[in-house]
């Protein structure tokens, strides 16, 4: 499903962010991505998703080499990943109903298939109220949840999820990962990356940890983490 | 399309000043193609009485002379650079051309008349009118050069240049506009990078990302070809009331005809459709720049 090979990083000139990351997830999986604040789990994320290019090593994504796709076949790649980004990156000229049916919208969804499924999702967490509201007037909380119902509304087969429990309590934050278990049942792979270790702490799921831009206990452990996550699919 | 809904708002005001621009562009632009359309139309009737042909017009004076005269106009005519022909009008070509003014039955047959010649100029060669003129005169005290036509021909060729500077001029106005669509398009992309970058992330394709700039362009091009277009109609028609005022035989070709009104309203159609495809490729080079 996803591989990564060696897999470097800097951002323009400066030092290797991430430094031989190798890994494997299978279809299906749920994993963690853990590690202290710096140590680069954003920035792996983002290769994932496609947002960044790696300075070296490859990228397997859905079982094909992303280096070698071409740019007509990035998108639909793309549309592939439903991702929740640390920063929630919500349009705030939009409604929150239109920024949760953005991803059906770009999937090319006909009209009379977007706003229901938007609209359910965001009843669903509790924001069945706001939906006309502007993302500017919603707590961080609120908005933490429009992001992960864009991210999901529209069954991508791997959804990337950046610290989807940052802004909210305990409580929420626990009935979030839920949320990702449910996809998770129905077969979609789903990555979550957190530093909120005693959040985590009930979920029996693997972990990916990641300390000073490498994956602790270095590349040799991959193989064991990829068995581990291949249990679990 | 993206159903009605705005992905990328317009209310940065890099965009509010582009109807304007195309306004004043294609106001420019189609006074200048209306002026290369009516030069065209000036030169081919100037032309339809020049066609590479002079006439030489040797005086009458006393009769039995005139013949020398005329032969003697002839061969200097031949032997001169830039001359392929000359040849000198018969009787019978005579009271044709005189019978327009004087009826078939030609009243002043027997009244003396100048012998005309008809020259015909080597297009190849260029002609030293002012030299032959002198040469003709030496030899042949008071054979003229129909200089009327001479001076039509220097006439035209200055047409032809205004011609070429008009069309380049046009062709400036275009460059200019594609470079402010160019301009507005990349202020408007960078002050929403956010939101290009994310649609860009989330799986839209280029042309998708295009289209919500590109129509936008299209429309302010419009409005803009709109209001240029009504702007330079006015100016034409006050203008040709103008040039219809004056009494200029030669300035009557330069009336706008049928032709001339189609080609300016091709005018604006362009000046949005640079706006369109100038937008369309701007962000797809902006688009091929993330990753
Ligand atoms: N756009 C960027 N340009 C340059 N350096 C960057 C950029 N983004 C991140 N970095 C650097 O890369 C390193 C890893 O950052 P990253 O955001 O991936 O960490 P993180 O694990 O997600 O941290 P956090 O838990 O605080 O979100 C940091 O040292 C950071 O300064
Ligand atoms: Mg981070």
């Amino acid at each position: 499903m996803i591989r990564f090979e060696n897999v470097g990083l800097r951002y323009g000139q400066g030092p290797e962010v991430l430094r031989d990351i190798s890994f494997h997830l299978e279809p299906g999986s749920f994993t963690f991505l853990t590690g202290p604040s710096g140590a680069g789990k954003s920035t792996l994320l983002r290769m994932m998703y496609l947002g960044l290019k790696p300075s070296r090593g490859t990228i397997s994504l859905f079982g094909a080499d992303v280096a070698r796709a071409t740019r007509r076949e990035l998108p639909a790649i793309r549309r592939r990943i439903g991702v929740v980004f640390q920063d929630f990156r919500l349009l705030d000229h939009l409604s929150v109903l239109e920024n949760v049916a953005l991803p059906l919208r770009l999937a090319g969804e006909v009209e009379r298939r977007i706003e229901g499924p938007a609209r359910e999702m965001l009843e669903w967490v509790g924001l069945g109220d706001r939906i006309e509201a502007s993302p500017t007037t919603l707590s961080g909380g609120e908005q933490q949840r429009v992001a992960i119902c864009r991210a999901v509304v529209a069954q991508p087969s791997l959804i990337v999820a950046d610290e989807p429990t940052g802004n909210v309590d305990d409580a929420i934050g626990y009935r979030l990962i839920r949320l990702f278990e449910e996809l998770h049942r129905i077969g979609t792979t789903i990555i979550v990356a957190t530093h909120n270790q005693p959040l985590i702490e009930p979920f029996d799921y693997p972990r990916l940890h990641l300390e000073d831009g490498q994956l602790a206990g270095g590349p040799a452990r991959a193989p064991a983490l990829a068995a581990e996550a291949g249990l679990v699919g | 399309m993206s159903g009605g809904v705005k992905l990328i708002p317009d209310d940065t005001g890099a965009g509010r000043f582009l109807p304007w621009v195309v306004a004043v562009m294609v106001f420019l632009a189609a006074l200048a193609v209306s002026g290369v359309l009516a030069l065209d139309q000036g030169v081919r009737g100037w032309q339809a009485g020049f066609e590479g042909h002079l006439t030489v017009e040797v005086p009458a004076g006393r009769s039995a002379d005139l013949d020398t005269r005329v032969a003697e106009t002839l061969r200097i005519l031949r032997s001169t650079a830039g001359v392929r022909g000359a040849v000198a009008l018969d009787d019978a070509e005579h009271a044709a051309l005189l019978a327009p003014w004087f009826g078939p039955d030609n009243p002043v047959a027997d009244l003396p008349i100048p012998r005309l010649v008809d020259v015909e100029l080597d297009t190849d060669h260029q002609l030293d009118f002012d030299y032959l003129a002198r040469r003709l005169d030496d030899a042949v005290p008071g054979a003229r050069l129909d200089d009327h036509k001479v001076w039509v021909a220097q006439l035209i060729r200055l047409a032809r240049g205004v011609q070429f500077i008009a069309l380049a001029t046009v062709v400036l106005i275009a460059g200019a506009l594609a470079a402010v669509v160019v301009f507005a398009v990349r202020a408007t992309l960078s002050v929403h990078h956010d939101i290009v970058a994310l649609l860009h992330v989330m799986g839209a394709r280029d042309a998708y990302i295009a289209r919500q700039f590109q129509n936008h362009a299209l429309w302010m091009g419009a409005k803009g070809g709109a209001v240029g277009l009504v702007l330079a109609a006015a100016t034409l028609f006050v203008l040709s009331r103008l040039v219809a005022r004056l009494e200029a035989p030669l300035l009557d070709q330069l009336s706008l005809g049928p032709v001339t009104l189609v080609v300016l309203a091709f005018v604006p159609v362009a000046g949005a459709g640079i706006a369109f495809f100038t937008a369309r490729l701007t962000v797809f080079g902006a688009l091929g720049r993330m990753p």
